[in-house]
């Protein structure tokens, strides 16, 4: 056997016995069970590392008849590497993470189970190559990612979150189904490789029509706006582990299932296709942060920024397709492989932001910011690294958010280069949007960072933390690393996005870079991210040394925070996160509406209060405006419909005698 | 082949910043302090002793190293007065804005860790400008990047020359605006406050002391001087060297013509204006948006 196969069916057979184990080993050891789970994701990765190598001869087909002619076919290509490379990075991290983070957990075995299972169908979403295999292997993710969130049957809050997101991927699901159905309708073939090679004959309309179907089915699960209802939701209602996993690999999912359907599948050469993900990324990227920005609870922050990011890569992925539809396959490249390298980053740094906050919330027991506080000094370790994830997420350089970050700008701004006028505008408004979603995500991580990390402590809880124990802190060091290491040397991660092939597209493919420099070819721009970190460190030896001989003999006093001369700063007295907003609220109010409740009882009024009571919050603009219309629409129809269902026998026999008739007057 | 051209930004931007404040005084009527005063002020403070606040955290002590050090990389990333060579010859602007907002990133941090209410309130006020600053910069950015067909700094400069195009005007309005912003000027910001009601940059560093505050204050300098440099390579190139134009060994003259231009202008600007209200500024910086937006559609409409 290939060693290649033998990872992967390793990898896969360390996964079913680690569930296994879990339902038979002794309650103690439980949490070690993780460490199969890292080292199968470790196995399969190094399977999906020799998907995406050259040299790899067609991976071999893995088929498992069903009935008739329904069999589930299973194999790799190199798109499906990379995505489950992807997975198996995080995979690993979240596993190892997780030997600490469940031990002593509530349901050990149930969690355990279903989160082996999780990452299995997972794997098995990316490799399926068939319409059978790929839709029990999504529907198998769905709903074990459900029983992990609703996993917690005391927490009411998300209980709700499960509802809302088992009902909404189900209808995601129900039109990826109607275009999958519609594609074996009209070829005839469940493989993929068959239904691209039927329809490539097909109108465009045709094409154009599954397009959209799958997009907004793809969308659902990669949570885009207005689709992204239940992500805010569902996400930090999950343990943290899981959490980081469906942010850091399902939502990439559903963006799979949008380039291997957009792209692999239809062929991706309709230029309107672009520009409705071009919009849609734009408008994901904005509002998703801009909530994201609002939240007090640093796990749905988290969650909003994923909206945002998931936008960020819609934008690559859709002025992919627009470039290649305007014959700019070299553009297309560029694009492809900003949305393919943030789709990396992202699993990286979000990953580790959410171990982070799930580090957190086991040490102050509370996922509301304005309880945390003084946490660095407390939990240096995490500390450092949710400041490196944070840091990375707004991508700043030398650090990995800021490489996916910029090809995204540049394709974006390459953008004028296409024929049309409609094409050029968009794209760039796209990155009018993108520079916005920079600032206000700055933003949302220093509040996420400086309020719960930096200050005073500002509750009991936050005052007495622990440091989380070494498998944790381990698991996000080693992803901390490798925001380091992709930052600085891009090149290792375009290096493996330019063996993708896709169709006529290749990505990167105008892209020079070695290790470290990248650079567009004919001489559009490039940078050097080890430049600027190997400049700011000799700066700052020549700095600190300055400083040292300079300064040697001048004092550094410890002393109390300035504080107007009233002698007692109280944590109280800090900026809270609601205050660090504030502003934003205000200045874009026509966006939040706010809403604000202040309500006083009076002991002798007006002057002796017993009691104030203040409330802030804002109104989610896309729930109160689309979605509760839409669902009291469906309740008002649903309400008329029942005068139908009256219970009186007659009446159900008179409306059998009706459609008789009806019946008998058509085909009669 | 890393040139030493940023020593030029290191070395005489607090002199560009005793020039603004000079031209500021006499357009005030005031004789105003000697050209040299900032140096004068950061040799003090490199003397002085350090207070630092108990509550700080490591953060507060790396920020004024990150936020000198970025502002330095990113100087070494400008064509300032010769387009060769910059940053290992690649001067890119979106990479050069991103440096410059990893200082901004750990200054914001830094105005939250010593836990009090004015440099909590520095850090959110000034977070909020980024955010309506940044888009705007890069829109006009954008703007003359579609023009000059790339996005490094060095193409830019050498396509330019001197504006001419309708895009250009419009960007470079919009441009103005950004650097009056970020440089913490009237109207956007006093820089010669430490009245709690007004101040944004001078709330978050009101903890530092000594040494720190006087790398703060150098990569201000630094940001200014900058910032200018990159609206002259933008906007008038017009005799840098490695150009079409003029003798190089012209060009530093040329380009301290254009500083002092943009240092009365600036000064001008100031001294004619009052401060917004932090809640005005919106249509402020909004108007500037809108004009970026502009000189994109008439750059794709026109060319």
């Amino acid at each position: 056997m290939e060693p290649g196969n033998l990872f992967l069916l390793s990898g896969i057979g360390l996964f079913i016995a680690g569930t296994v184990l879990f339902s038979i080993a002794p309650g103690r050891w439980l949490n070690m069970l993780y460490g199969l789970f890292a080292a199968g994701s470790v196995l399969a990765g190094l399977y999906s590392l020799g998907l995406i190598m050259p040299s790899a001869q067609p991976s071999p087909v893995y088929v498992f008849p069903v009935s008739g002619f329904l069999e589930l076919a299973f194999q790799g290509n190199p798109l499906s590497g990379y995505f489950s490379l992807l997975l198996s990075v995080l995979g690993a991290a979240v596993s190892v993470y997780s030997i600490g983070y469940m031990k002593g957990a509530e349901g050990p075995r149930f969690q355990g189970i279903f989160y082996g299972l999780f990452l299995l169908s997972l794997y098995a979403v990316f490799f399926s190559s068939n319409i059978v295999a790929f839709l029990v292997a999504w529907e198998a993710m769905s709903l074990l990612s459900f029983f992990l969130v609703v996993s917690d049957t005391r927490d009411e809050e998300a209980q709700a979150a499960g509802i809302t997101y088992a009902t909404m991927t189900h209808i995601g699901t129900a039109f990826i189904i109607a275009a999958f159905m519609a594609g074996y309708a009209l070829t005839g073939s469940l493989d993929f490789q068959g239904i691209r090679a039927g329809l490539a004959a097909r109108p465009e309309w045709v094409r154009s029509l599954l397009f959209v179907l799958s997009f907004i089915g793809f969308g659902m699960k990669a949570g885009i706006v207005p689709l992204h209802i239940w992500l805010p939701r569902a996400h930090p209602a999950a343990p943290s582990n899981v959490s980081a996993l469906m942010s850091g690999v399902m939502i990439k999912a559903g963006l799979y299932g949008m380039i291997m359907m957009g792209i692999g599948v239809l062929g991706g050469n309709v230029a309107w296709w672009g520009i409705l993900a071009l919009v849609a990324g734009g408008v994901s990227s904005v509002m998703g942060i801009l909530y994201a920005l609002m939240a007090r609870d640093i796990k749905r922050l988290l969650a909003y920024s994923s909206v945002e990011n998931i936008g960020i890569m819609l934008l690559g992925f859709g002025a992919s397709i627009m470039f290649y539809s305007f014959h700019l396959p070299a553009l297309a490249g560029i694009a492809l492989a900003a949305c393919l390298c943030h789709a990396m980053n992202h699993a990286v740094f979000k990953g580790m932001l959410f171990m982070g906050a799930g580090s957190v919330m086991h040490a102050v027991h509370s996922k509301n910011m304005e309880e945390m506080g003084g946490l660095l000094k407390k939990m240096p370790w995490t500390g450092l690294f949710f400041l490196v994830g944070a840091v990375s997420i707004c991508a700043l350089p030398p650090f990995n958010g800021f490489v996916s970050e910029w090809l995204t700008f540049q394709s974006l701004v390459l953008g004028s280069q296409t024929p049309a006028a409609y094409s050029k505008v968009i794209s760039l408004l796209g990155g009018a949007a993108l520079a916005l979603t920079g600032a206000f995500a700055a933003a949302a991580f220093i509040k996420a960072f400086g309020i719960s990390f930096l200050g005073m402590p500002r509750h009991e809880r936050a005052e007495h933390a622990k440091e989380a124990g070494f498998p944790m802190t381990a698991a996000m060091g080693a992803l901390a690393l490798l925001c380091l290491l992709l930052g600085v040397y891009p090149g290792l991660l375009l290096g493996l996005i330019s063996r993708i092939p896709l169709g006529g597209l290749s990505a990167v493919s105008p892209l020079s870079f070695s290790l470290a420099p990248v650079s567009i070819a004919g001489g559009f721009s490039g940078f050097w991210p080890a430049a600027i970190l190997s400049a700011m460190l000799l700066g700052f030896l020549i700095v600190f040394v300055l400083i040292k001989t300079a300064g040697a003999s001048k004092k550094t006093v410890y002393a109390d925070s300035w504080d107007c001369g009233i002698r007692a700063l109280t944590p109280r007295m800090q900026y809270t996160a609601t205050a660090f907003t504030k502003p934003v609220r205000v200045i874009f109010k026509s966006i939040y509406l706010p809403r604000r409740e202040i309500r006083i009882s009076y002991r002798q009024k007006p002057f002796f209060a017993r009691e104030i009571t203040y409330r802030s919050d804002i109104t989610p603009f896309i729930e109160s405006y689309i979605y509760r219309p839409l669902l009291s629409a469906v309740h008002w129809t649903a309400h008329k419909i029942r005068h139908l269902q009256s219970g009186s026998l007659h009446l159900y026999l008179g409306y059998i005698m009706i459609t008789l008739i009806t019946l008998l007057l058509i085909w009669g | 082949m890393l040139d030493l051209q940023f020593l030029i930004i290191l070395l005489f931007s607090p002199l560009l910043q005793g020039i603004i404040k000079k031209i500021k005084a006499w357009s005030q009527g005031r004789v105003g302090a000697g050209v040299l005063q900032p140096y004068w002020d950061l040799v003090r403070l490199f003397r002085k002793d350090m207070v630092i606040s108990k509550t700080a955290s490591w953060v507060f002590h790396a920020a004024p190293f990150i936020t000198f050090l970025s502002v330095l990389a990113a100087s070494m990333m400008v064509p300032v007065i010769s387009v060769k060579g910059t940053i290992f010859g690649m001067g890119d602007i979106i990479a050069l804005l991103y440096t410059l907002a990893l200082g901004r990133f750990f200054m914001v941090l830094a105005g939250l860790d010593a836990g009090t209410a004015f440099g909590g309130e520095g850090s959110s006020r000034e977070a909020t400008v980024a955010i309506l600053v940044e888009p705007m910069m890069m829109l006009a950015i954008f703007s003359t990047a579609i023009a000059g067909g790339s996005t490094s700094l060095s193409k830019l400069a050498l396509s330019v020359d001197i504006f001419h195009s309708p895009a250009h005007v419009l960007a470079l309005a919009a441009f103005f605006v950004a650097l009056i912003a970020e440089t913490g000027r009237i109207p956007v910001d006093n820089p010669d406050t430490h009245l709690e009601l007004t101040m944004i940059h001078e709330g978050m560093l009101l903890e530092y002391s000594g040494r720190y505050l006087a790398l703060m204050e150098w990569a201000h300098y630094m940001k200014q001087m900058l910032l200018f440099t990159v609206a002259i390579d933008l906007f008038f190139s017009y005799g840098i060297a490695g150009g079409g134009h003029g003798f190089a060994a012209l060009s530093p003259l040329y380009y301290a013509l254009k500083l002092l231009f943009l240092a009365a202008a600036m000064a001008v600007a100031e001294s004619s204006r009052a401060k917004l209200r932090f809640f005005q500024l919106p249509s402020l910086l909004g108007g500037a948006f809108v004009l970026s937006l502009l000189s994109i559609i008439t750059v794709i409409m026109l060319g």
